[in-house]
């Protein structure tokens, strides 16, 4: 167990590794960095000065040591368009949008579960069919789209929940702001959530429904029908359970794909996370917030993949009993 | 029973969009079997005649569109923000209502699909290419070649492709700067889509042709001194090909999307060559004042054209894949 951690531990240092690369060749060679920290009257030797301050002069594998070093400590530079720290950006903006991920995920899980399993078990219902052209019409439908179309019918016609920001918020701690505290808040979260959760939703519902398919074939569960025990019994306790660990490893890698799919919700209902502000470094060719963006969501996704892997091994013992 | 990685089992998933495809099953298939099951699928028939008249309207967008969005000439501002012909105050010559400007909104649909699909195709043509050649080379040669770029493959994976896609577009904005972005926005979109997306068409090129490699007629074609390089592109390429063409059916509803989210967000096509993600970026901004037209007519536009072709996509795979039938 300790040996197989150690290996994906390592492997996830050598991708952190080449994403930090990545974002320091980004910060150091597109654009010239002193360019868009001074002015234009700035005279030639102040900016020599500066370079030499900054360390923009010393050889290239020194300057990235030390790009890593800072990033280690969140300490992404400044942002040319704010003239901020960008960890301190970004502090300000992680509660919203993790609220707002862990929001849909729930929303997908919770949703998506029952529906799967439904579909699983009465394959041949109508309901089951619906659920199925339902999801089919959630995949084709861009996300972007889904949340025009909500804002048109719940916010602009119906005015029952409103179509951007955050509402009201509640400070906790130093520096999380939760909107969960207030009436406001919480019905700001509606339409994002359900927006971003859709397509995981769905994704969610089919891969349920088509494992429990797979399950119910199989000989075990053919078996426990046999032994006469209620039907309840097998659906939830034998089939269930079998049909998790790749809902568990495609959730896992979905936690990724909302944090990254945030940036488009965020942009629709003007959300203030960091996609939001992410999408702003974009158009502005802000390049300190792009690599601090592209580094964190790159920690995540090594993160989130390093906890599935282990998760599998604790849930999947066949994986503990082949290995050396 | 060996440990399967995250990766493998996401790749298996992604194995299963006709991964199974025997090579060569394609050209066989076509006249019997697959016809066959084609007209079996009524979803798959409707889907099919659909993808047909939208790809004819958006290619045939200067014949059969009522007027022309981008004549000066014919467009007044006078006429901004007509509703459709079945709402109060509309004007019958324009069925769909009009935009901000005064444009027709169904030939807008029809030209913007034009700009979606000539992306949609362009970049998955290029994607293909990449992945193609990079997976032929990884499977071909093996050994450290395919080591460095079966792990490029793996880091690219852990990203979803619009993060991928949406870094690129900024990182060419950085680059050409003070030049005017729009000339090579087209450009930008296509590059930054094809590098998105080619990771899937490696993986799958790289398996068949590690299977292939060690068939006769491929030591054959060793034996008799035939360079590598030809016998990759002439002897492997066309047997790996199968499983390709279900993955850019499906990518090519994906490559749409994209490209709509990310002119929607304001770094893909620009205003004047508006693509449907455009258009419905122009109507966002009308959709609060009661004219919703502007933004939901495109927007169904690009919905029906991708569950269209998503739809034609499914089919194939279940089509090419012997295990189903």
């Amino acid at each position: 167990m300790i040996g197989f951690a150690t290996r994906r531990l390592i492997q996830a240092m050598i991708v952190m590794l080449v994403v930090a690369l990545l974002a320091f060749t980004m910060f150091r060679f597109v654009g010239d960095p002193i360019n868009q920290m001074v002015g234009i009257e700035t005279s030639i030797e102040e900016r020599e000065a500066l370079r030499e301050r900054l360390g923009l002069n010393d050889p290239i594998p020194v300057q990235f040591l030390r790009f890593v070093t800072n990033a280690a400590q969140f300490d992404f530079g400044t942002s040319y368009q704010f003239r901020q720290p960008v960890s301190e950006l970004f502090a300000k903006r992680i509660p919203a949008t993790l609220e707002l991920s862990f929001t849909s995920a729930l929303f997908a899980l919770v949703v998506g579960i029952p529906m799967g399993i439904y579909a699983g078990l009465n394959r041949e219902s109508p309901i089951s069919k619906f659920f199925l052209s339902v999801s089919l019409i959630g995949i084709s439908l861009p996300t972007f789209f889904i949340g025009i179309l909500l804002i048109f019918l719940f916010s602009v016609t119906l005015q029952w929940l409103p179509s951007f920001g955050r509402g009201d918020t509640v400070q906790i701690g130093s520096w999380w702001t939760t909107g969960f505290l207030t009436i406001s808040g919480l019905k700001a979260l509606i339409l994002p959530s359900v927006t971003l959760g859709l397509y995981q939703m769905t994704l969610i519902m089919r891969l349920i429904r088509a494992e429990m398919l797979e399950v119910i074939r199989t000989d075990y569960i053919k078996f426990a029908r046999a032994r006469g025990l209620p039907n309840r019994l097998v659906n939830f306790r034998h089939a269930l359970k079998n049909t998790l660990v790749p809902v568990i490893t495609i959730t896992g890698l979905q936690l990724g794909a909302i944090i990254a799919f945030a940036t488009i919700t965020e942009t629709v209902f003007n959300w203030p996370g960091m996609g939001l502000m992410f999408l702003q470094a974009v158009q502005n060719v802000d390049i300190p917030i792009m690599s601090a963006y592209l580094l964190l969501t790159a920690f995540l996704f090594v993160a989130i993949n390093f906890i599935v892997d282990i998760l599998y091994f604790y849930i999947d013992p066949r994986l503990r009993v082949g290995r050396p | 029973m060996p440990y399967v990685s995250n990766e493998e089992a996401k790749a298996a998933i992604q194995d299963r969009s006709g991964h199974q495809a025997a090579p060569g099953r394609l050209s066989k298939v076509f006249d019997s079997d697959m016809f066959h099951s084609f007209l079996r699928s009524k979803v798959t028939v409707v889907a099919a005649i659909g993808t047909f008249i939208l790809f004819m309207l958006a290619f045939l967008a200067p014949w059969v569109a009522p007027h022309n969005p981008f004549d000066l000439a014919s467009i007044s501002i006078l006429d901004a923000r007509v509703p459709p012909v079945w709402m109060e105050y509309a004007d019958p010559r324009f069925i769909l209502g009009t935009d901000d400007q005064g444009r027709d909104l169904l030939s807008g649909i029809f030209y913007g699909m034009r700009i979606s699909l000539i992306v949609g195709f362009c970049s998955v043509v290029a994607a293909a290419v990449i992945g193609i050649t990079l997976g032929l080379v990884a499977g071909y040669m093996g050994g450290r070649v395919d080591t460095v770029i079966m792990r490029i493959a793996d880091v690219q994976l852990t990203f979803p492709a619009i993060l991928i896609a949406l870094l690129i577009d900024g990182i060419a904005a950085g680059i050409f700067g003070g030049v005017d972005r729009e000339i090579f926005a087209f450009y930008i979109l296509i590059v930054s889509l094809a590098l998105s997306f080619w990771v899937q068409y490696a993986r799958t090129v790289r398996g068949s042709t590690m299977v292939e490699k060690n068939k006769e007629y491929v030591q054959a074609a060793r034996v008799i001194g035939i360079p590598s390089v030809i016998i990759m592109a002439r002897h492997i390429l066309p047997n790996v090909m199968g499983p390709v063409m279900v993955i850019a059916t499906i990518n090519l509803a994906l490559a749409i999307v994209t490209e709509a989210t990310l002119s929607f967000l304001g770094v893909g096509m620009p205003p004047t060559q508006p693509s449907l993600g455009t258009l419905i970026a122009v109507g966002n901004d009308f959709l609060y004042s009661g004219e919703w037209w502007i933004a939901i007519f495109p927007g169904l536009a690009l919905a029906l054209l991708v569950l269209n072709v998503n739809l034609l996509g499914d089919w194939l795979r279940d089509a090419l894949n012997p295990k189903l039938r």
